[in-house]
């Protein structure tokens, strides 16, 4: 070192690279993992709380207002109603479906809060709110929510607002 | 009640998060790639280890570099007896404050003595450097007893 004392050294260090990692698991727990054993048996599992009655899916174990264990599991749909949707026309991800491609939140008959997923075997243009749907299962049904593939017109004529303005 | 349903996540920000450096902590890197330890001389004289761009109290623009140690004094300390595959050395160690000769701030840092009972409050401590440094604190692998580097 031929710097002066107290001089910056020479081809100064100007980035710094620090790891960020995070390993670690998630245990679906009891409500979630009853949920995910109905979906191998092609059944959609919501839980009802014992207060307000509302039966809700996917199941957290507990009802969001009155923080009690919803106990009384209750199986909802097959099928549905759409309520809000939104067709997608960008593909921000390797994994996205073909564009344009519509997800929207079902609510399925039975349950007291919409149910997210794809809507598909229709023109994105002719998805509409009060729409009825089924689901439509993988062929080989395994105890992961992506055994729901999506859910497709019934045929059925569409919900009138009032079953469902309530839930969007 | 066992878990049945566990999935194993990670997040990572791949190759690392790059920060660019300013002067000051620029500086503080450079001189530990050069095998030196240097703080920030204060208004009020006392010297910050490490360097910060600010005075914490007056918020003015910190001062001149200082160089500061090699050496130091351990003034707390907690021993590691199962270390954790992201910390410094894969044996017992303890992490401490070490404050280096001319500073009136502790740095953090790791301190290798093989037993906890070999540590104590007020221990003389000198760093290991490693022979290839990049410019990043654990430039230094260690600090060790003084006298045993």
């Amino acid at each position: 070192m031929t710097d002066a004392p107290g001089a910056a050294p020479a081809e100064p260090v100007t980035i710094m690279s620090a790891p960020i990692r995070l390993d670690f698991d998630v245990a679906a727990g009891a409500a979630a993992s009853r949920f995910l054993k109905g979906i191998a048996q092609r059944r959609i599992l919501g839980q009802r709380c014992p207060v307000c009655r509302k039966v809700y899916v996917p199941p957290r174990g507990s009802c969001p207002i009155h923080g009690v264990p919803t106990d009384q599991e209750v199986e909802v749909g097959p099928r549905g109603t759409v309520t809000t949707f939104c067709v997608v026309n960008i593909a921000f991800s390797d994994l996205a479906p073909e564009i344009p491609y519509v997800c929207a939140q079902v609510l399925l008959d039975g349950a007291d809060i919409a149910f997210f997923g794809l809507i598909a075997e229709v023109p994105a243009k002719e998805v509409r709110m009060g729409m009825r749907v089924e689901t439509v299962w993988a062929d080989e049904v395994i105890a992961d929510q992506r055994s729901i593939k999506w859910f497709k017109p019934t045929g059925e004529p569409d919900a009138a607002y009032e079953t469902y303005k309530d839930y969007i | 009640m066992s878990d049945e349903f566990v999935a194993h996540h990670v997040l990572e920000f791949p190759g690392g998060y790059k920060r660019s450096l300013g002067p000051v902590i620029s500086r503080f890197l450079t001189c530990l790639r050069d095998g030196r330890i240097e703080g920030v001389k204060l208004a009020d004289g006392r010297v910050l280890v490490p360097p910060t761009e600010y005075d914490p109290v007056t918020s003015e623009p910190a001062g001149d570099p200082v160089e500061v140690g090699p050496g130091g004094v351990v003034t707390t300390w907690t021993w590691i007896a199962s270390p954790r595959p992201k910390h410094p050395l894969d044996r017992p160690f303890a992490w401490a404050l070490i404050r280096l000769d001319g500073a009136d701030t502790a740095m953090l840092h790791a301190v290798d003595t093989g037993s906890a009972a070999a540590m104590a409050t007020g221990m003389r401590v000198t760093p290991r450097w490693r022979a290839e440094r990049v410019g990043h604190v654990k430039d230094i692998e260690c600090f060790v007893p003084e006298g045993k580097s």
